[in-house]
């Protein structure tokens, strides 16, 4: 078992000119790009991903060292820069509803964002589920690592009540129930390669926004508000879509070890998402009020990524699909 | 500074959350235990997972989820 899983990551396949020159300084040492105008969106949100992957799991054929590296650094806060404004852009503001841990779950039965799982429960073919399961595995294999480093930053109350949702998803303290390796687990029984990073050449640009959005949360300080209300939100619609998940699963006869990583999201994010609202953001926004604005945008923003992500998906298989699986999908 | 910290939840429209090592019985009467370190038991009784909550009561009409 080594370090627990193959944990290899080699760097991926260069996405245009920005990643072109930045994988080849990583690889080699020479001089960092900045990011011209104009860089391509996929492009930029590669070579942001693989920036973050440098604090997180790392790369064997990068230098430990260039982690620090002032120059990488300088290029990260650019990139930065240009994704916390398309995120704020596509955001209009919090809802005027009333306070976050009262009208939280309305807002969020609200949103009506497509569902894969209702797509996966009745429709999807195994090969879109494998598909599935490979490019959102960018996500399931680390879960809630970005939301660890929050834990420094929040008070008493806060930090408490996170770790007690933490502790879960990394499996109370028992390896074997440990979330993101529970779904290696599903993913090795799928006949799927499970260490992080294989497919992240087939990931689209929704999937690196919606990781690249995690680790920016995660990484800054001043994100801390954003970062909880995205776990609430994220928590919040999880377990009815995991049961959808797992009724699909089982009808196309996936190994058990997949249909059990959605069982435990069923019963586990149905206490977590009370926690996440109730213990975790309404002491967060007890202990600092002024953080309300930005907890509601990084919830917004958990929402609107997945949709963007759902929306790609279902086009991309409803195109390739009859026009007799056309009509149901929402 | 001392801060609340109860060993049982309600959360109107939904579960109640308890903290701890619990034996919790279905409708059945058959006993159940917790596994992690909060657990939300169902009151609205419509979960597919009873005695523990699943996140159904939120699709039930208001009137028939828990007060
Ligand atoms: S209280 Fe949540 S399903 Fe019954
Ligand atoms: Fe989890
Ligand atoms: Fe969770």
């Amino acid at each position: 078992m080594g370090r627990g899983y193959k944990q290899v990551m080699k760097i991926p396949r260069p996405r245009g000119a920005l990643t072109e020159v930045l994988f080849e300084s990583l690889l080699t040492g020479s001089d960092v790009p900045s990011a011209p105008a104009g860089t391509d969106d996929a492009d930029a949100a590669l070579a942001l991903w693989v920036l973050y992957e440098l604090h997180h799991h790392g790369f064997d054929d990068v230098d430990d060292e260039r982690e620090w590296d002032p120059d990488l650094l300088r290029l990260r806060a650019q990139l930065e820069r240009d994704l916390e404004a398309r995120l704020r852009e596509r955001w209009a503001g919090p809802p005027s509803t009333g306070l976050f841990t009262e009208t939280f779950f309305d807002w969020v039965a609200e949103q009506d964002g497509v569902s894969l799982a209702a797509h996966v429960h009745r429709d999807a073919d195994r090969d879109q589920v494998l598909e599935l399961l490979r490019v959102r595995s960018i996500y399931h294999l680390q879960e809630s690592d970005p939301t660890a480093w929050v834990v420094p930053r929040l008070g008493v109350r806060s930090k408490a009540a996170l770790m007690e949702l933490q502790y879960d998803e990394y499996g109370n303290g028992d390896p074997n129930r440990l979330h993101h390796h529970l779904y290696a687990l599903g993913m090795e029984a799928s006949g799927l390669d499970a260490s992080y990073g294989a497919y992240i050449d087939e990931a689209p640009l929704e999937v690196l926004e919606q990781n690249n959005a995690m680790s920016l949360f995660g990484l800054h300080r001043r994100f801390r508000g954003a970062a909880l209300g995205h776990l609430a939100a994220f928590e919040a619609t999880s377990s009815l879509p995991s049961r959808r998940m797992m009724q699909g699963l089982e009808r196309l006869e996936f190994p058990a070890e997949l249909v059990d990583y959605y069982a435990e999201h069923v019963e586990a994010d149905a206490v977590h998402e009370q926690l996440a609202v109730r213990t975790i953001c309404g002491s967060l926004l007890e202990e600092e009020p002024e953080l309300e604005e930005s907890v509601w945008f990084g919830a917004f923003t958990c929402l609107d990524l997945e949709d963007r992500f759902g929306r790609l998906m279902l086009d991309r298989w409803l195109s390739a699909g009859s026009a007799a699986e056309r009509k149901d999908v929402a | 500074m001392s801060f609340d910290h109860p060993d049982a939840i309600l959360c109107p429209g939904g579960p109640m959350l308890i903290r701890g090592n619990h034996a919790v019985e279905d409708p059945d009467g058959v006993p159940h235990g917790t596994t992690r370190p909060v657990s939300a038991v169902c009151r609205c009784l419509k979960s597919s997972k009873l005695p523990w909550c699943d996140g159904t009561h939120k699709v039930l009409p208001a009137d028939l989820r828990p007060a």
